[in-house]
């Protein structure tokens, strides 16, 4: 049915079966995030001996993060006296609404996938540099010293990884000759590019984490110096969306690492391929939550000095050599 | 036609997205709004400042590191615009333009490398 679908003339009858079906996926982002969130407590706590959340909800604490968010839904809304209130008001939906619209290219199997357009990856990257403007407007338009500080240091943090987060995806583009996510990950049908492309694996996945402003690159937020960086001033549902937004590119940055380099929804060896390719995509993409969650509860936070520097002096050349590597590996053989 | 149907459908979808990552968090505060007590009080409305009375502007100046990064930013973010199409047609286009692009990127690389001899990088 889809498939006629795609093919009939675009229309108003399209538009709204297209959003009936967005409406899904993102109630299962939703289900998600809250689920990402008790695993994120439940995995920390048992990495630091201790038993996380288990009161709301049975043993398991199931129920703890509805229970926040009906807790936050409840909260008083206030807005500083000084704050720029239209951009105040803006803020947290410009950094949520990309965080969203990256999800719409991502095959989950080869079947199950929203738009598949052609140039599929630049489209992520080109998105999800549009959240950085949410956040220096959060920062800006507080009117309050640690947002403002808290926005400054997202904004370099983000521009600075992002070119070798660019960078690093070039090596797979070359092996693949294409932009297009589903190609990529057919083009995985023998080897995976994490064997193909380790180098660029490993910048890509540093580079990620300081994307999602987590641990141990989370300086634009860092509680112990800058209370909470540039969203303060929000409060209730405000400040809800920027937590959802940092969940939903959780979602859609291990959503891609296992496009890119884990060979999304193909199985691990041919002869396992009755096990079906969802199936495949929720494994890999667990694990990379998981790692995600590991890296919280195992490493310090940096310097912001080391920050820049690492990103700048380390990631940059080393992401320019692998591509130059992987053209001249792939021109000899 | 019936290529560009799809392609036309496609891009629809990105724009059913876009009006979801709007619609969501509008509703959703519109719902807070009903929910939500309301007792305004002027202690409320100040400006948070660790407990102490907000001094002087929030708007502080800055240091121009901030915007030395952003310029280098924007140069090498001109420079993946290029590498991005020579990476998709690098199949056609052969060992050539592979020594053009060395060419190209190492002219940017001396710039990296005179902004490092500079300090440039380096953040205080």
């Amino acid at each position: 049915m889809i498939e006629g679908l795609l093919h009939d003339q675009a229309g108003l009858l399209n538009f709204v079966i297209f959003f009936v079906l967005g409406a899904v996926l993102l109630l299962v982002i939703l289900g998600f995030v809250t689920y990402a969130i008790l695993a994120e407590r439940k995995v920390m706590g048992f990495m630091q001996m201790r038993y996380g959340p288990n009161q709301v909800g049975g043993p398991w604490g199931l129920l703890q993060t509805v229970a926040d968010v009906l807790k936050l839904l409840l909260k008083e809304d206030t807005i500083p006296k000084l704050a720029d209130k239209p951009l105040f008001i803006l803020a947290p939906v410009i950094a949520f609404a990309p965080s969203f619209m990256v999800i719409a290219t991502i095959p989950f199997t080869d079947k199950l996938q929203f738009a598949d357009i052609g140039v599929g990856l630049l489209y992520y990257i080109a998105v999800s540099g549009l959240t950085t403007i949410g956040v220096v407007m959060a920062g800006w338009s507080s009117n309050n010293k640690f947002a403002l500080l808290g926005g400054m240091r997202a904004a370099a943090q983000m521009i600075s990884y992002e070119i070798p987060l660019v960078m690093s995806v070039l090596g797979v583009v070359l092996l693949t000759g294409s932009l297009n996510l589903n190609e990529i990950v057919s083009a995985q049908e023998n080897v995976w590019y994490i064997l193909l492309q380790p180098i660029g694996f490993i910048v890509f996945f540093i580079a990620s984490v300081a994307e999602l402003n987590r641990i141990p690159f989370d300086l634009p937020e860092a509680e112990n110096e800058l209370i909470a960086g540039y969203f303060v001033e929000y409060s209730g549902f405000r400040w809800a969306f920027f937590m959802l937004s940092e969940y939903v590119y959780m979602f859609a940055m291990a959503s891609l690492t296992t496009v890119l380099f884990l060979g999304g929804w193909l199985p691990l060896f041919s002869f396992l391929d009755f096990i079906p390719g969802a199936v495949w995509f929720a494994l890999k993409f667990s694990l990379v939550i998981f790692i995600l969650l590991w890296f919280r509860s195992t490493f310090p936070r940096i310097k912001a000095d080391q920050l820049m520097e690492f990103g700048w002096k380390v990631l940059l050349p080393v992401a320019l050599a692998n591509i130059f590597l992987t053209a001249i590996i792939k021109s000899l053989f | 036609m019936e290529l560009f149907n799809l392609y036309q459908n496609n891009y629809l979808i990105v724009v059913v997205f876009l009006c979801l990552g709007v619609i969501l968090p509008v509703v959703a505060l519109f719902l807070a709004k009903l929910l939500r007590p309301n007792v305004p009080s002027e202690a409320k409305y100040t400006t948070y400042e660790s407990g102490n009375d907000p001094f002087n502007d929030s708007l502080v100046q800055f240091n121009v590191r901030y915007y030395i990064f952003a310029l280098l930013f924007v140069i090498f973010d001109v420079e993946t615009v290029f590498l991005y199409p020579w990476a998709v047609a690098y199949e056609k286009l052969g060992i050539f333009a592979l020594i053009e692009m060395l060419i190209f990127v190492f002219m940017l690389l001396i710039g990296l490398v005179y902004a490092w001899k500079k300090k440039v990088l380096k953040w205080i």
